[in-house]
C-alpha cells in the first residue's frame, strides 16, 4: 500500500524553477526552437510521435525540448497531452500501396517492379564522426532523377502470393470489429488488432530486443525483409455532418513487411508467413523490429509452440510500454515512508524471533 | 448542422478542393486567403475546434484494420449571409488553417465565386502540393540502386 506524505511544497517548486534553467543550459549558447527540432532532430521526432502515439510534429518537437532530450519522458508528455482533446472518430484505413514513396527495398528480391529505391538512409554509411558537421554549413544539394509520380509501386510480398507460396495478407474486412487499447482495458488472449497497436506504442528498445531474440533462436525463424517502404500516405476521413469521405491530410508512414519460411502445421500447409510492422515517419529500426515480434506472436493462430518471451502476448503486451513501464519503476523513488516503516516492524520481529529460537535451541543444546 | 446534399459528382469536386484545402501547406494558404477581398460575412455553426482522430492501418498493408495511433485534427463549420455551410477537417493544430478552409469551401460551393477561388486558390496549392512531390520524388529517384549478384564459378 502506498501512503501519501504532505509538504516540501517550496522545494518542489524550486526544483522545476532549477530544472527549467538547467534545460536551457548555458545562456550564451542559442536556444533550440521547436521548428529546429522538427527539422534537424527528425527522426527523434518520429519516434517520440510513433510511442506518444500522436501525429503531431509540432507537439512532439516541444516535448523533446520541454524533456530535455529524454525521449520516454517527451512521450510521456505526448501522451499526456492526448488525453485533453476530445476523439472525431477513427479514419479510413490508411492504404500504404499508394504510398508516395522516398524510400522502398526488399531484401529478398534485386528487381521489383517500381524499383529499389535508397532515399534518406543510414545504410552503407560508414558510421565515422563528421567533423565537418560540427562546423555546420549548407549540406551538398541531393542528386535529382526523372520521377514518375504517378508510378505504382505493388507490394513485394504480392508477387509471391500469386503463386501461393506466402499466405495472403487478406483483402481487409472493413466491418470487422477493431479493438483499441485506448478505450478499453488489455485483456488476453489479445487478437492480432490489438497486438498490432499495442507493438506501435512499444519501447523502441524493448520491442528490438524481442525481435532480436527471435533472431537468435528463441522462437526460432529466419526472418527476410520482404520489403520495406517509407514516404507518405493521405488520411481520410469521414465527418458525419458530411457523411462521405475527404482527405484530411497526410502522414509519413514506415512499412516493413518480414517473410518468415514456415513448415506448415496441422492447420496451414508449408508457405512462407508474414510479419508486419508499421510506424510514424521514420522509424525503420522500429518497423523491422516490431514486425518480427508480430510473427513470434502469431506462434497461436498458425499452431507454433509458445517457447520464447517474444511468442508470449501477455509477456510482450504488458510490458512494452515505456510510459506504464516508467511509471511502475520510477514510482519507487517517490516517498515510501510509511510502507517502509512497516517493512523495518516486519524485519525486526522475524530477527527477534529467529533470534530468540537460536537461543532456544542453544540453551537446549546446553 | 447542414446536411450537405448534391449529387455524386458534386461530392467528387467538393472532395478534391477539400482535400487540397487540407493539404496545403498554411505558410502557402494564409497569403492566398489573407489577399481574397470577396470573402462573404459568415458566421461559426462550430468555431474552430482540435481533436483527435485515431488512424487505422491495415494488418499486412492490406488486410483487416487496425489501430495505429492517432492525429491531432482541427475543424470547423461556418455558414454565409447566402446561407451557404463550408466544413474543414484539417490534420493538425492550427485553427486559422481551418477556419479558412471552411470559408473557402463555402465560397467554392457558391456559384459566384466558385471559379475565381478554384483559380486564384485550389489551382495554385495543387501546384505547389505537385512541385513538392515531384520534387521528393525526384530526389528520391537519384537513389535509385541496381543490385548485382556475384555468380561463382561457370553458369
Amino acid at each position: 500500500m502506498y501512503v501519501a506524505v504532505k509538504g516540501g511544497q517550496q522545494a518542489i517548486a524550486n526544483a522545476h524553477k532549477l530544472s527549467a534553467e538547467e534545460r536551457r543550459g548555458n545562456p550564451d549558447v542559442p536556444e533550440i526552437g521547436v521548428d529546429q527540432i522538427d527539422q534537424q532532430l527528425s527522426i527523434a521526432v518520429d519516434r517520440v510521435m510513433t510511442e506518444g502515439s500522436l501525429y503531431d510534429r509540432q507537439l512532439a518537437a516541444l516535448a523533446i525540448k520541454q524533456a530535455r532530450g529524454d525521449m520516454i519522458e517527451a512521450i510521456f508528455l505526448v501522451r499526456a497531452s492526448r488525453t485533453t482533446l476530445p476523439r472525431f472518430g477513427y479514419s479510413v484505413p490508411m492504404e500504404t500501396s499508394d504510398m508516395a514513396i522516398r524510400r522502398r527495398i526488399s531484401a529478398t528480391f534485386k528487381d521489383i517492379p517500381g524499383g529499389q529505391v535508397l532515399g534518406p538512409t543510414f545504410d552503407y554509411q560508414h558510421r565515422l564522426i563528421d567533423p565537418a558537421l560540427a562546423e555546420g554549413g549548407a549540406p551538398e544539394p541531393a542528386e535529382t532523377a526523372p520521377a514518375d509520380v504517378d508510378a505504382q509501386s505493388p507490394k513485394v510480398l504480392g508477387l509471391l502470393g500469386q503463386e501461393g507460396l506466402m499466405e495472403a495478407a487478406g483483402d481487409g474486412d472493413d466491418d470487422a470489429e477493431i479493438g483499441d487499447l485506448t478505450r478499453d482495458p488489455l485483456d488476453f488472449p489479445a487478437d492480432r488488432d490489438l497486438r498490432l497497436q499495442n507493438l506501435v506504442r512499444g519501447d523502441e528498445g524493448f520491442i528490438l530486443s524481442l525481435g532480436y531474440s527471435t533472431q537468435r533462436g528463441y522462437a526460432r525463424g529466419h526472418a527476410f525483409a520482404g520489403e520495406i517502404r517509407m514516404g507518405e500516405v493521405a488520411v481520410s476521413f469521414v465527418p458525419e455532418e458530411l457523411g462521405f469521405e475527404i482527405e484530411i491530410g497526410e502522414v509519413a508512414l514506415t512499412e516493413c513487411e518480414m517473410v518468415t519460411q514456415f513448415k506448415g502445421s496441422s492447420k496451414v500447409p508449408p508457405q512462407f508467413t508474414r510479419g508486419y510492422g508499421l510506424a510514424f515517419g521514420q522509424c525503420e529500426r522500429k518497423a523491422m523490429s516490431m514486425a518480427l515480434v508480430d510473427r513470434a506472436l502469431r506462434a497461436g493462430e498458425l499452431g507454433e509452440d509458445r517457447v520464447a518471451p517474444a511468442q508470449d502476448e501477455e509477456f510482450v503486451m504488458s510490458h512494452s510500454d515505456s510510459v506504464e513501464a516508467t511509471g511502475f519503476v520510477e514510482h519507487l523513488k517517490l516517498p515510501h515512508y510509511v510502507d517502509f516503516q512497516a517493512e523495518l516492524e516486519l524485519v525486526r520481529r522475524m530477527r527477534a524471533e529467529a533470534e530468540g529460537k537460536q537461543a532456544g535451541t542453544g540453551e537446549a543444546a546446553e | 448542422m447542414t446536411q450537405s446534399g448534391g449529387s455524386a459528382a458534386e461530392h467528387t469536386a467538393r472532395q478534391r478542393w477539400m482535400s487540397v484545402l487540407a493539404k496545403a501547406d498554411w505558410s502557402e494558404l494564409a497569403p492566398l486567403f489573407a489577399v481574397r477581398d470577396d470573402k462573404p460575412d459568415y458566421r461559426f455553426l462550430r468555431a474552430p475546434e482540435t481533436g483527435l482522430v485515431m488512424l487505422r492501418g491495415r494488418m499486412g498493408g492490406t488486410g483487416n484494420p487496425f489501430n495505429m495511433g492517432e492525429a491531432t485534427v482541427t475543424r470547423c463549420a461556418v455558414t454565409t449571409q447566402t446561407g451557404i455551410a463550408g466544413h474543414s477537417y484539417v490534420m493538425g493544430r492550427n485553427q486559422a488553417h481551418a477556419e479558412a478552409a471552411a470559408v473557402l469551401d463555402a465560397m467554392l460551393q457558391d456559384q459566384a465565386t466558385h471559379d475565381v477561388v478554384e483559380h486564384d486558390v485550389i489551382a495554385p496549392l495543387e501546384q505547389a502540393a505537385q512541385a513538392r512531390r515531384q520534387s521528393d520524388a525526384s530526389r528520391s529517384a537519384a537513389t535509385k540502386v541496381e543490385f548485382f549478384t556475384m555468380v561463382r564459378g561457370e553458369d
